[in-house]
């Protein structure tokens, strides 16, 4: 008994910085933000005001369009990202002549700034940005819109950029993942005289079924939760709020608009919502490992 | 019969398309990143999608002199050296006791870790902002490094430690009976053979801190703070009408992660495919 007890006392030794530094980062924000989220926090004293951010939040229709901004993202780009990363995957891993070049090329957005990359896309959307001088000089002037000052563009403009950057990822998620397939079992699907476009739906996507289904829940995530940077640089949100993801709602409400309290309620809303898919994500993949053994 | 090989050949060259197609959709934006970089005010106004004509260094001079490009520089690299230092010190320690030691808990500590990686930042920035206010800490180096260590440590935690456990305990075992302390296993066995695992969490977590724009923005707000991308957002604001300033800066922000990527991409990629096949 003793030995086991110091045995709990040496691990726990080794994990305490890491557990201090998670209680101060995630622990201690999380609880603080569900209490301040039922308060007034723009009066002295901070008094308990119950349901009221909760209330505001849900009547305030730049809320409501930074959510449905968020699950446009979702359903538009994690079925484009799955393709296009599969699409890009299998050449790859057929090792078409240059794949090592391909290879580095496709990852390079990756490791580039948001920031850096979004300020580019918004010199190239703007008005009299590079995409319209080029639409000009091949004649399509029909086709110039001042993309970032258009409410039905300008999501569409973060977007592309979005799937410019983050369609490396899931290429190489895949990619690796088919190479730890055995060969064998391509060459088997080769001898059956099955095709290419066969092998792809019989072979490649079953193998691929697990990461896939990780990366879908990966990039739900991203588009709920990590979309601000490119908001912030290339819209701000705009025009006239149409472009508002609920972080950048967050950020504003707090630290522009001075309503810390109904920023606290969104972060909570946000934080469920986050939960819930990661539950029933989990719930999916077990069933789905399942079916795969 | 004599088809069979024309349709292999056409998928082949449609493939190649494919490939080329997204190589260009990538380079081009980089390359005309560079490429007009190098061109004067006017030139770029006249002739924004040709090539300088004449090119030019004034932009890159001009972001020379402007000596806030140094200094932001500086703050990214202490603000990334700092953090990415802190996490992988203490990451690695507690990587160490889940991959060797028997305790109490141990399951359920460690997936509660894992879980906080899908945690979004924006969720607890509100009160750490307010905390970090009560201790004077806004506006200090301290903040925004605890901050990111702690964003940085689930995953730095899950990787390694599935690192660890891959050390044969045979060669801890000889170890200790030869009275090495767990501080000496850890330090003298575990550490030197996971170099390879403890470059590539350093290379995902510098990739991630010197880019990362949100807790910059909030924690690193005085102007001799700032970092490189949230100066390259005021930039833009000063620079508004001389766009090729705004391109060099750009790229110049760029280059330090570029060669880092052209150095390191073996680990890169280790580090990042690590979460989803490991965890089958």
């Amino acid at each position: 008994m003793t030995g086991g007890k110091k045995q709990n006392l040496k691990a726990y030794l080794f994990i305490a910085p890491t557990l201090l530094i998670l209680l101060v980062v995630y622990l201690y924000p999380l609880l603080q933000n569900l209490n301040y989220s039922l308060r007034d926090l723009s009066i002295a004293g901070r008094p308990f005001t119950g349901m009221r951010n909760y209330l505001l939040m849900l009547k305030d229709p730049i809320f409501l369009t930074s959510i449905k901004n968020n699950f446009i993202l979702i359903f538009a780009l994690v079925p484009t990202l799955v393709l296009v990363s599969l699409l890009f995957a299998v050449p790859l891993f057929e090792r078409i002549r240059g794949w090592k070049f391909y290879r580095g090329t496709i990852l390079l957005p990756y490791i580039t700034s948001i920031t850096a990359i979004g300020l580019f896309f918004s010199l190239f959307f703007q008005g009299r940005g590079i995409l319209n001088t080029f639409l000009r000089l091949v004649h399509l002037d029909s086709l110039v819109v001042d993309w970032l000052g258009s409410t039905r563009f300008a999501l569409p403009a973060i977007m592309f950029v979005i799937v410019w950057r983050e369609f490396g990822f899931g290429t190489m998620l895949f990619l690796a993942r088919l190479t730890t397939v055995s060969e064998e079992l391509f060459d088997a699907a080769k001898i059956d005289g099955t095709n290419w476009l066969q092998r792809i739906i019989h072979v490649v996507i079953p193998q691929l079924a697990t990461v896939i289904e990780f990366y879908v829940f990966l990039m739900i995530v991203t588009m709920l939760s990590w979309v601000f940077n490119y908001v912030y640089v290339m819209t701000l949100g705009g025009p006239a709020r149409s472009s508002y993801v609920t972080e950048l709602y967050i950020y504003m409400e707090a630290f522009k608009f001075n309503r810390m309290g109904v920023a606290a309620a969104v972060s909570i809303a946000l934080f469920l919502i986050t939960a819930v898919l990661a539950f029933v994500s989990f719930r999916f993949r077990k069933r789905l490992y399942r079916e795969y053994e | 019969m004599s088809r069979q090989p024309v349709k292999r050949a056409a998928i082949a060259v449609a493939r190649q398309l494919l490939l080329i197609l997204a190589a260009a959709v990538v380079l081009v934006p980089i390359i005309y990143i560079v490429m007009a970089s190098f061109k004067t005010k006017m030139d770029y106004v006249r002739n924004q999608i040709g090539w300088p004509n004449p090119p030019v260094l004034d932009n890159y001079l001009r972001l020379i002199e402007d000596a806030k490009l140094f200094i932001w520089f500086g703050n990214s690299a202490a603000v990334t050296i700092g953090s990415v230092a802190l996490t992988v010190a203490v990451g690695a320690l507690a990587a160490h006791a889940f991959s060797r030691f028997h305790f109490t808990g141990k399951e359920k500590v460690f997936n509660l870790i894992i879980a906080l990686m899908i945690i979004p930042p924006i969720v607890m920035i509100i009160p750490l902002f307010v905390l970090a206010t009560r201790a004077r800490l806004v506006n200090t180096y301290w903040s925004a490094i605890v901050i990111y260590a702690g964003l940085m440590l689930p995953f730095s935690v899950y990787l390694l430690r599935n690192f660890f456990v891959t050390i044969p305990e045979s060669i801890v075992d000889s170890a200790r009976i030869d009275g090495c302390s767990d501080m000496g296993i850890f330090l003298r066995i575990v550490v030197p053979l996971s170099r390879s695992a403890l470059i590539t969490l350093v290379v995902v977590n510098v990739l991630w801190v010197w880019n990362e724009l949100l807790i910059a923005l909030i924690f690193l707000q005085k102007e001799e703070l700032t970092t490189l991308v949230v100066g390259l957002i005021r930039f833009q604001g000063r620079f508004r009408i001389d766009q090729p300033v705004i391109l060099a800066g750009i790229f110049a922000s760029m280059v330090p992660m570029v060669i880092l990527y052209l150095v390191g991409q073996r680990f890169l990629v280790q580090g990042l495919t690590a979460g989803a096949l490991k965890g089958e």
